[in-house]
C-alpha cells in the first residue's frame, strides 16, 4: 500500500457491510474493518464460529460484500488454508489469474483453546493466509466463559469472582509468541484505538508471502463490563498499562515494538499501573477489596515481567 | 486398445483411480489401513504426475475441513481415512454435506476403538451414516478402483451436490493384491468430466457467503432439501452405473443380488463379504439349498424399494451387520425391516452380527447361518462367532 490517508482508505471497498448484528460498542467489526484495509487485493474471508461469525451471517442474511465461508469451530485455520489450497491449485493450473488474500476471523476460545492445534499445523504449512484473532478474552458467544485469554482476576461465568475465590487465577497464555515461535513470516499484537498501527501491520501480513498472525484486543462491553462508547478508550487503557503491548515480529526473530508501547519503552510515555485497567471495567472490580490487594500486586509483577522480557527481546 | 491388467492392493488402486482423476486438492492425514493410499498419492505429487495441490494435515479434523473448504472454493478434492479418522472427522461430516460439498473420501473400513483395534469390520462408516453423505460399498480391489472414478459423477450432479463416502474393507481389500483392469486415463478423465462448482467461493466478482446459521426453520428446511437431493442420488447412481458399464463392460447396480430370483432364504451383506457368501451360496445350491445373497452397493442413499422386491416371497432373510448399536441392533437389520414393511408377507428376518474387529468369517460360517434359517434356530439377534 503506497498511502494510509483516511481519505484514501475511504475508497477502498466496503467488504463488511453495515447492518450485523454485533452489539452496540463491540470492537470486532471495527477491527475487521480496518483488517480488511490492509489489501487492495480480492480477500475472500473465513471465520471460526463465535460472535463475528453468527452476526455477520444469519440466514438468509449476509454481512459479506466479499467470499464468506464458516465450517465450525476449533477449525478456522483449516478453513482458511483449505481455501487458499485450492486457489494455489487453480492457479498453477491457469484457471485463475488474479492475486487474491486470504484471511480468517477467530475469536480467542477458536485461537488459544480449541483451535489451536489446526492453527499451528496451518503456520507450519505455510499457507498464504493470515489469522486474525478477534481477542475479548473469554467466550462471549456462550456467555462470558473463561479462556486460555482470559486476563487474570476477570470474573467470568465460569471463573466467578467469590468469598474465596478472585476471579480467574492464571494468567493468559502468551499466544502471539507462540505463533512467532512458529518462525512465520509476521506475527503482531493490535489494537483497535490505533487504526494507523492496524492497518500497517495487517499489510504486513497480507503482503508478508507466506502466514500471518495478528493478535487484536478486541474490548466486549457485556463481557468486560464498560459502557459502550468506551470501547476504543479501553483498548487505548490496555496498551497503556502494558497488559496489551503493540509490537510486530517478523520470521520469529526481529522483535519491533510499535506505536504508544515504543514510547513508554523510550520513557516518551507514561507506563500506567494495571490498577487503572481493573478500575475501568465491572469484570474487575471486586479486586478492590482489600483481601486481594497481594493478588492485584502479583498481577503487577506479572505485567512488569512479561513487559521486561518483551522489551529484551525488542533490543536483541 | 485397453490397457494392461495390474497386480494391485485396494489402496493402491484408489490412490491409482485418482491420479487418473488428477484432483486439484487432496488433504489427508495418516490412518491405518488407510495410509497407503495418501502415500502412493504422494508419490504422484512428488514426480509430478498429477496436478493436485496436496495438503498434509495435522489431524482428521483439519482434512476433512481443508477439503470441504476446498470444494467449496471451487476445487475438485478428495481424501481418504478410516476408525478414528473418521470418527475425529465427525464434527464436520454433515457440515460437509450441508454445505453441499461433492468431494470423496475412500474409507478403508476399521473397527472403532475401544478397545483400540485395526482390523476390519464396519463400525467408522455406520457411525458416518447419518451425516447425508452417499456411501458406496466394494466387493473387492477392482470395484474399490471402479467407484472411485464412479463417485464423483454421482456427487457432483447438479442436482446431488452431495459428498459420497467409497468404502473397502480393511485389509481385507486395502492389503490385498487382486488382479483388476483399470481404464485408460484419457477414458476416466473424459467419464469424470471438468469440475464445476455452482457457487465457488474464489468467483470474487460474485461474492457468495457459505456455511451461515440457521434459525428453526431454515435448519428444518435445508435438511429437506437434503433428504431430496438424496432421492435424486439414488435415479443418478442407476444413471452413471450404466454409462459405466459402457467404458468398461463392468455393470453395478444399487443393490447387487447373486441367485436371489428363486431363492427361499437370503442374506444381506456389505462389502467383502458379498464375495464369501457368493461362495456360501454356491455350496448350498449344490446341497438343494435354495439360497441367495445380496449387497446394497449404494447404501446411502438407501434402496429400499429394491430391497422390499428383493425380500418378496422369501421365507428368511438374515442380515449380516459388522457393526452393533449396542442394547439394540446391528444398523443394518431395522432398515431392512422398514424396507420389508412394503410387503404384503414380511419374511423371516435374522440379524448376524459378525466380524467384529477382525474375526474372520468364512464361508462355513455364512453357511451355518442359511442352515440355522432352514432349521429354525435363528434367533431374532445372533452373534455369529463370538466366544463365551
Amino acid at each position: 500500500m503506497s498511502t494510509m490517508s483516511l481519505k484514501d482508505l475511504n475508497k477502498l471497498p466496503v467488504r463488511l457491510t453495515s447492518g450485523h448484528r454485533l452489539c452496540a460498542g463491540c470492537a470486532e467489526s471495527i477491527i475487521a474493518r480496518q483488517i480488511l484495509m490492509g489489501t487492495e487485493h480480492p480477500v475472500a474471508v473465513s471465520s471460526s464460529t463465535g460472535c463475528f461469525e453468527v452476526s455477520t451471517t444469519i440466514f438468509p442474511y449476509t454481512s459479506w460484500n466479499t467470499p464468506w465461508i464458516h465450517t465450525a469451530f476449533g477449525n478456522g485455520a483449516a478453513t482458511c488454508a483449505g481455501v487458499e489450497a485450492a486457489y494455489q491449485s487453480l492457479k498453477r493450473q491457469g484457471k485463475i489469474t488474479e492475486e487474491m488474500r486470504f484471511v480468517n476471523f477467530a475469536g480467542d476460545g477458536a485461537t488459544y483453546d480449541i483451535g489451536l492445534q489446526a492453527l499451528s499445523g496451518a503456520m507450519e504449512r505455510g499457507h498464504h493466509m493470515m489469522f486474525v484473532c478477534l481477542n475479548n478474552e473469554a467466550y462471549m458467544n456462550t456467555g462470558i466463559q473463561r479462556s486460555g485469554a482470559t486476563g487474570t482476576g476477570a470474573s467470568t461465568t465460569t471463573s466467578p469472582a467469590g468469598a474465596i475465590s478472585p476471579g480467574k487465577k492464571e494468567f493468559p497464555k502468551d499466544m502471539t509468541l507462540v505463533m512467532a515461535a512458529h518462525n512465520i513470516p509476521f506475527a503482531a499484537q493490535v489494537s483497535p484505538h490505533n487504526w494507523r498501527d492496524l492497518i500497517s501491520k495487517a499489510n504486513k501480513g497480507f503482503e508478508c508471502g507466506g502466514p500471518s498472525f495478528i493478535n487484536a484486543i478486541s474490548p466486549c462491553p457485556r463481557g468486560w463490563r464498560f459502557p459502550s462508547e468506551q470501547t476504543v478508550a479501553i483498548a487505548k487503557l490496555a496498551v497503556e498499562c502494558c497488559v496489551w503491548p503493540l509490537y510486530e515480529v517478523e520470521h520469529g526473530t526481529e522483535f519491533t515494538l510499535t506505536a504508544e508501547s515504543k514510547r513508554i519503552a523510550d520513557g516518551k510515555a507514561e507506563k500506567r499501573p494495571v490498577t487503572d485497567w481493573f478500575d475501568a471495567q465491572g469484570r474487575y472490580k471486586h479486586l478492590r477489596q482489600e483481601k486481594w490487594e497481594p493478588f492485584v500486586e502479583s498481577i503487577q509483577e506479572e505485567v512488569d515481567r512479561r513487559w521486561d522480557r518483551l522489551q529484551k527481546l525488542c533490543s536483541l | 486398445m485397453s490397457p494392461k491388467d495390474m497386480a494391485i492392493n485396494g489402496d493402491s488402486a484408489v490412490a491409482f483411480a485418482w491420479k487418473q482423476i488428477d484432483p486439484d486438492v487432496c488433504a489427508a492425514y495418516p490412518i491405518t489401513p488407510q495410509t497407503i493410499i495418501v502415500e502412493r498419492f504422494s508419490d504422484y505429487v512428488a514426480d509430478g504426475e498429477v496436478h493436485t495441490e496436496f495438503v498434509c494435515v495435522e489431524s482428521e479434523h483439519s482434512a476433512l475441513t481443508v477439503c470441504t473448504a476446498s470444494q467449496s472454493a471451487g476445487a475438485r478434492t478428495f481424501t481418504a481415512t478410516a476408525s478414528q479418522g473418521l470418527a475425529y472427522m465427525w464434527e464436520m461430516l454433515p457440515i460437509t454435506s450441508a454445505m453441499r460439498t461433492p468431494l470423496i473420501m475412500a474409507v478403508a473400513n476399521r473397527a472403532v476403538s475401544g478397545p483400540i483395534n485395526i482390523n476390519n469390520d464396519h463400525g467408522d462408516v455406520m457411525a458416518a451414516r447419518d451425516c447425508g453423505w452417499i456411501s458406496l460399498f466394494s466387493e473387492n480391489v477392482q470395484e474399490a478402483y471402479d467407484m472411485s472414478i464412479i463417485a464423483p459423477r454421482i456427487a457432483e450432479h447438479w442436482d446431488v451436490q452431495l459428498p459420497c463416502l467409497v468404502n473397502l474393507d480393511g485389509f481385507i481389500l486395502t492389503h490385498a493384491i487382486e488382479r483388476i483392469s483399470p481404464l485408460e486415463t484419457h477414458t476416466v478423465k473424459e467419464f469424470v468430466g471438468e469440475y464445476k462448482a455452482r457457487y465457488p467461493l474464489l468467483d470474487h466478482r460474485n461474492p457468495v457467503s457459505h456455511g451461515l446459521m440457521d434459525g428453526p426453520d431454515f435448519y428444518y428446511q435445508h435438511k429437506y432439501q437434503l433428504v431430496e437431493a438424496m432421492a435424486k442420488a439414488a435415479q443418478v447412481a442407476e444413471e452413471v452405473f450404466k454409462e459405466f458399464a459402457e467404458i468398461s463392460g463392468r455393470e453395478y447396480h444399487s443393490v447387487e443380488r447373486y441367485l436371489c430370483d428363486d431363492a427361499e432364504y437370503i442374506a444381506i451383506v456389505l462389502g467383502s463379504s458379498f464375495g464369501t457368501a457368493k461362495a456360501a451360496v454356491d455350496k448350498l445350491r449344490a446341497e438343494g439349498v435354495k439360497a441367495g445373497c445380496a449387497m446394497p452397493r449404494v447404501y446411502r442413499p438407501f434402496p429400499e424399494k429394491m430391497l422390499a422386491e428383493l425380500m418378496k416371497g422369501k421365507k428368511g432373510v438374515a442380515v449380516m451387520d459388522k457393526h452393533l448399536s449396542i442394547g439394540a441392533y446391528g444398523p443394518l437389520y431395522p432398515e431392512m425391516i422398514a424396507a420389508a414393511l412394503d410387503l404384503e408377507v414380511i419374511p423371516g428376518m435374522y440379524n448376524y452380527i459378525y466380524g467384529l474387529g477382525g474375526v474372520d468369517v468364512t464361508v462355513d460360517h455364512i453357511k451355518s447361518i442359511f442352515e440355522d434359517m432352514v432349521e429354525g434356530r435363528s434367533e431374532k439377534v445372533n452373534f455369529l462367532g463370538v466366544k463365551l
